[in-house]
């Protein structure tokens, strides 16, 4: 155990955590949009900046004599105003107020909105009702109208506008951060940090507001633009800049008097907020993107509607076992991300015969879903693919059959029942239209007989009451009434195979025991074949006739369940039998097995077990081991296994 | 002196809601926790069992004192532990402290290791930056963590690892007593064997105390020394594991012990799905296990069974009219076995 955890992880860890920022940069600079508006941002920043030294006229001074000189006119290089004064030193110079005028604003707006934000989500109750109803009256006004309000008060001028603008959207940054804040407070680290010792003061803005941050920038940037057009806004009225400073609002409400006669005026301030505030939407789209977990973790990319088949070599020939209805050989499954490959599972042989029950068992990341799911095509795609193996279903192969054809027999002949129903099941539609629904996809029946045919399959499933269960909404049933809905649904097209994925997993004991024999019943009255994936050997033991251990993306032991128990062949087998305890045997000691699984994209040669494994010799390591029968109906993928040793339990 | 129980609870409840509305009208309560009096000795490991909206992490939360019981006391080492928690709750989180069930959201993901281990002995227990670079290094050791470990960001961790995290910020300010809400459930098998026997080890090295609360009942048997069953908000039946286990008198441990799956076990229940819960906002007046169970009787309906010791058996309790037969009569019943 010691050296298991002592020893560094590995070397790949660093580097990411290293490589987490030029990520997020690199991620910036995919989106082109994003990139032109960074771009141009900069280069409107840097000449604003650099106005004073810039090689431009004074901007407030006036000309009479140059009045309303046209664009490209000697000496003015986008002509003159109505008082003769430089347009582009006016443009340049008026551009660095609205910029410092928008920014300022967002930066004030965004700390005391961000502010009462955190207080309000973090402080729930009596001063999150106080403080959100405060700002429900803000946003009550017509916001134009209340920065009007507020400038007619505190009188014209830019400070004054900026204020205004700032106030006006308060609301906006409170709210949203409010949200996010409420959600953060009941997380458990925020209990873990009371526990510590830490005052409320210390754990909202040492804890809670880290995590905020994000929301905050996010926020920020997809503000700015709409700040600078606000402040635009006001000068245009006359109640931000005032003359002769320059700025773009008061620029444009400027050249209005005399749009028809000289255009250009006004045409060249409108088109700098035009580029200004568009570069900084698209920059600030950009960002969001990137900050944005939910966008990160992939919700733009939308996976395809069957898992790509991408088989190096298409199997010929290939026959099922005699009496399987459901032959599965040499499946490969791969994902590919950026330039890894992560063999999830890496050549699998599954066969279920009529009736009959065949459990995978395995830890989490064993990929034992990823193979349950390519059968039906279920893995999304991108970034998984199938790349190798068949699976024959009535001796036709699933990966090579059309998407049409796929689709009809998903719910037909295999159907999914998922670890947890709540998800699994629609939460604004009744059990009995989904029920409908389910029925309706396969069989051409009316309305009323499929309704006939779903109270049937909710007694099937020993639901009482099932033309009233019919009404129930998800969230009016318990967890074990919802598991039964959605093996009713797993029913409603005769399936010849269910595949079930830890579908007791989320639930209680009692209920668990009653779904286990609800299954197994069914099984029998209708003759399906079931592929149960689990991590329990206690529950394998209630249902299944065979059972396959698989180990990083491989199965490293398969046989009868009572056998592998008895006897377990793979040391891994035998190690995860030992590590859990039995009741009725408290005194048993708990063997734990060392160190980690592997990583499925930086697999051994040899066996994956090795590196864990007591047993381990050298020529363990040396090349791939296949999986050998040793018994009738026993295999095992080890070179050194267990096999005439008794077991002492 | 040390005969006295560490913790002691006395008749705790703890009501969701409930009051009355500004315009006067009774608001629906629901009683997480009822009447629920359990001594935790020192040294010893209390198991409590249960199933999901049982209550058992409700009673977690009032043991720490993040939150706080309507109604009865928690006495911890002679102290008023509930005036405590509300008065200042650091000085209560010294002795008593809690471990997470999810151990990746219970670390903020925005902060390295060394911040989190570092929090409680800084604000709990004020070291010095040196005797703070001492203990981390006797934490990281005690959990068996290597100590570059420190400087990475929680999201870099396995389950189980985080969870030894958790655990070493449990144990940071030396406490007397852990409470440990489900430590294990989110592990993976093998992963759960060796945090099972840290938390054995430490329990050892460190003289502490735990409640173990979990719904896993073999994991339950394997670490405690007593153990509570606890069904709709009160417990039905506490006393030493193995009595409880191997001798059970309430139908409701009963039916748990059968359902429980054990590899080479076939299952025993039948697949009737008649396992509601009780209305929470309108509890049964009797019973709450009435309608699931097998030996009900009208007064069961009408009458709350009160936890009583069965003749000859001390310290093992149940709140049952008509108990299964104590250990004399249970012999060779040994349900735990297929």
């Amino acid at each position: 155990m010691a050296e298991a955890s002592t020893a560094p992880a590995p070397a790949v860890r660093p580097a990411k955590h290293r490589s987490s920022r030029p990520d997020s940069l690199r991620l910036l600079f995919n989106n082109k949009l994003a990139t032109a508006g960074l771009l141009v941002f900069a280069l409107i920043v840097v000449t604003a900046l650099l106005a004073p030294v810039l090689p431009l006229p004074d901007p407030d001074v006036t000309a009479p004599a140059d009045r309303l000189m046209r664009p490209l006119s000697e000496g003015h290089l986008l002509g003159t105003d109505a008082l003769g004064r430089d347009i582009l030193s006016r443009l340049v110079w008026g551009s660095r107020v609205s910029l410092a005028v928008g920014v300022s604003a967002t930066l004030i707006a965004a700390f005391f909105g961000s502010l009462i934000g955190l207080v309000a989500g973090y402080a729930g109750g009596r001063v999150d009702t106080l403080l959100m109803r405060g700002i429900d009256m803000v946003m009550a006004f017509p916001y134009i109208l209340l920065a009007l309000a507020i400038v007619a008060v505190l009188g014209p001028g830019l400070l004054n506008a900026l204020y205004a603008i700032a106030v006006v959207n308060i609301p906006f940054f409170a709210r949203n951060i409010r949200g996010i804040a409420l959600g953060l407070s009941r997380r458990e680290f925020v209990d873990a940090a009371r526990l510590s010792g830490k005052s409320h003061a210390q754990i909202l803005f040492i804890e809670v507001l880290p995590n905020v941050l994000p929301v905050i920038i996010i926020t920020m940037s997809t503000t700015v633009g709409w700040m600078i057009l606000e402040t635009a806004g006001l000068s245009f009225l006359g109640l931000g800049a005032q003359p002769p400073q320059a700025d773009l609002g008061s620029m444009l409400g400027d050249g209005r008097k005399i749009l028809f006669t000289a255009p250009h005026v006004s045409i060249i301030p409108g088109v700098m907020i035009f580029i200004l505030v568009m570069s900084i939407n698209l920059l600030g789209d950009g960002v969001r993107d990137v900050l944005d977990p939910r966008l990160k973790s992939g919700a733009l990319t939308r996976p395809v509607a069957r898992t790509a088949v991408e088989r190096r070599q298409v199997p010929e020939g290939a026959t099922p076992a005699p009496g399987a209805v459901l032959d599965v050989q040499g499946l490969r499954t791969e994902f590919h991300i950026g330039s890894q490959v992560f063999r999830a599972v890496g050549g699998v042989d599954m066969r279920i015969g009529k009736g009959e029950c065949l459990g995978i068992v395995g830890e989490s990341g064993s990929g034992k879903s990823v193979a349950a799911m390519s059968i039906m095509g279920l893995v999304p795609t991108p970034p998984g693919r199938i790349t190798g193996g068949v699976a024959l279903f009535d001796g036709e192969d699933l990966f090579s059959v059309s998407d049409e054809r796929v689709r009809q027999l998903r719910g037909l002949a295999v159907s999914h029942v998922f670890q947890d129903p709540l998800s699994t099941l629609h939460p604004l539609f009744t059990v009995g239209e989904q029920l409908v629904e389910a029925i309706e996809a396969h069989q051409p029946l009316s309305r009323s007989q499929a309704r006939e045919k779903a109270a049937e399959l909710l007694s099937l499933v020993r639901i009482p009451n099932p033309v009233e269960r019919l009404k129930a909404y998800p969230h009016e049933l318990s967890g074990g009434m919802r598991q039964r809905v959605c093996i009713a649904m797993a029913l409603a097209g005769e399936a010849r195979v269910i595949i079930a994925d830890e579908p007791t997993t989320a639930l209680d004991v009692t209920v668990q025991a009653q779904v286990l024999s609800l299954l197994d019943t069914l099984r029998k009255e209708r003759n399906a074949g079931i592929l149960f994936i689990t991590h329990d050997f206690g529950v394998v033991s209630a249902i299944c006739d065979r059972v396959a251990v698989m180990y990083a993306g491989q199965f490293v032991e398969t046989g009868e369940t009572g056998e592998i128990l008895r006897a377990p062949a793979h040391p891994y087998t035998a190690k995860l039998i030992d590590c859990v305890p039995v009741l009725g045997e408290p005194d048993r000691r708990l063997d734990a097995i060392e160190g980690r699984p592997p990583v499925v994209n930086d697999l051994p040669v040899g066996c994956a077990f090795a590196a864990r494994c007591p047993r381990a010799e050298d020529d363990c390591r040396a090349g791939p081991i296949a999986l050998t029968e040793f018994a009738p109906g026993r295999q095992v993928r080890c070179i050194h296994p267990l096999i005439g040793e008794t077991q002492n339990v | 002196m040390s005969d006295a129980p560490l913790l002691s609870i006395d008749g705790a409840e703890r009501v969701f809601g409930g009051g009355r509305t500004l315009f006067g009208r009774t608001r629906p309560g629901v009683h997480a926790v009822q009447d629920v009096s359990i001594d935790v000795r020192r040294g010893e490991t209390l198991g409590v069992v249960g199933e999901s909206g049982c209550g058992k992490s409700t009673l977690a939360r009032l043991i720490v004192g993040l939150d706080a019981p309507t109604g009865g006391r928690i006495v911890f080492d002679g102290r008023d532990l509930v005036a405590e928690a509300g008065r200042d709750l650091r000085r209560l989180a010294r002795e008593v402290q809690y471990v997470f069930q999810d151990p990746v959201a219970s670390l903020n993901p925005r902060k390295t290791i060394r911040t989190i281990l570092e929090a409680p002995l800084i604000h709990l227990l004020g070291l010095d930056r040196k005797a703070r670079a001492g203990r981390l290094a006797e934490l990281m050791e005690a959990v068996n963590l290597a100590p570059e470990f420190l400087d990475r960001y929680p999201h870099e961790f396995s389950g189980g690892q985080a969870q030894r995290i958790g655990i070493a910020r449990a144990l940071a300010a030396d406490p007397k007593l852990i409470v440990l809400d489900e430590p294990v459930s989110a592990l993976d098998v093998s992963v759960q064997a060796q945090v099972l026997n840290i938390l054995d080890d430490l329990k050892q090295r460190f003289g502490l105390t735990y409640v173990f609360i979990s719904h896993d009942l073999s994991v339950v048997e394997s670490v405690s020394d007593r153990v509570a069953v606890m069904y709709f908000g009160r417990i039905v039946e506490i006393g030493p594991v193995r009595t409880v286990f191997g001798a059970p008198r309430h139908p409701y441990t009963h039916l748990l012990l059968q359902s429980a799956p054990a590899p080479g076990r076939r299952s025993l229940v039948s697949e009737d799905a008649n396992t509601e819960l009780p209305d929470p906002y309108n509890p049964p007046p009797g019973c709450a296990f009435h309608a699931r169970c097998p030996r009900g009787t009208d007064l069961c309906k009408e009458r709350q069974p009160v936890l009583e010791s069965a003749p000859g058996e001390d310290g093992h309790k149940a709140a049952c009219f008509h108990p299964h037969a104590g250990r004399e009569a249970g012999k060779g019943e040994h349900v735990g076995q297929g």
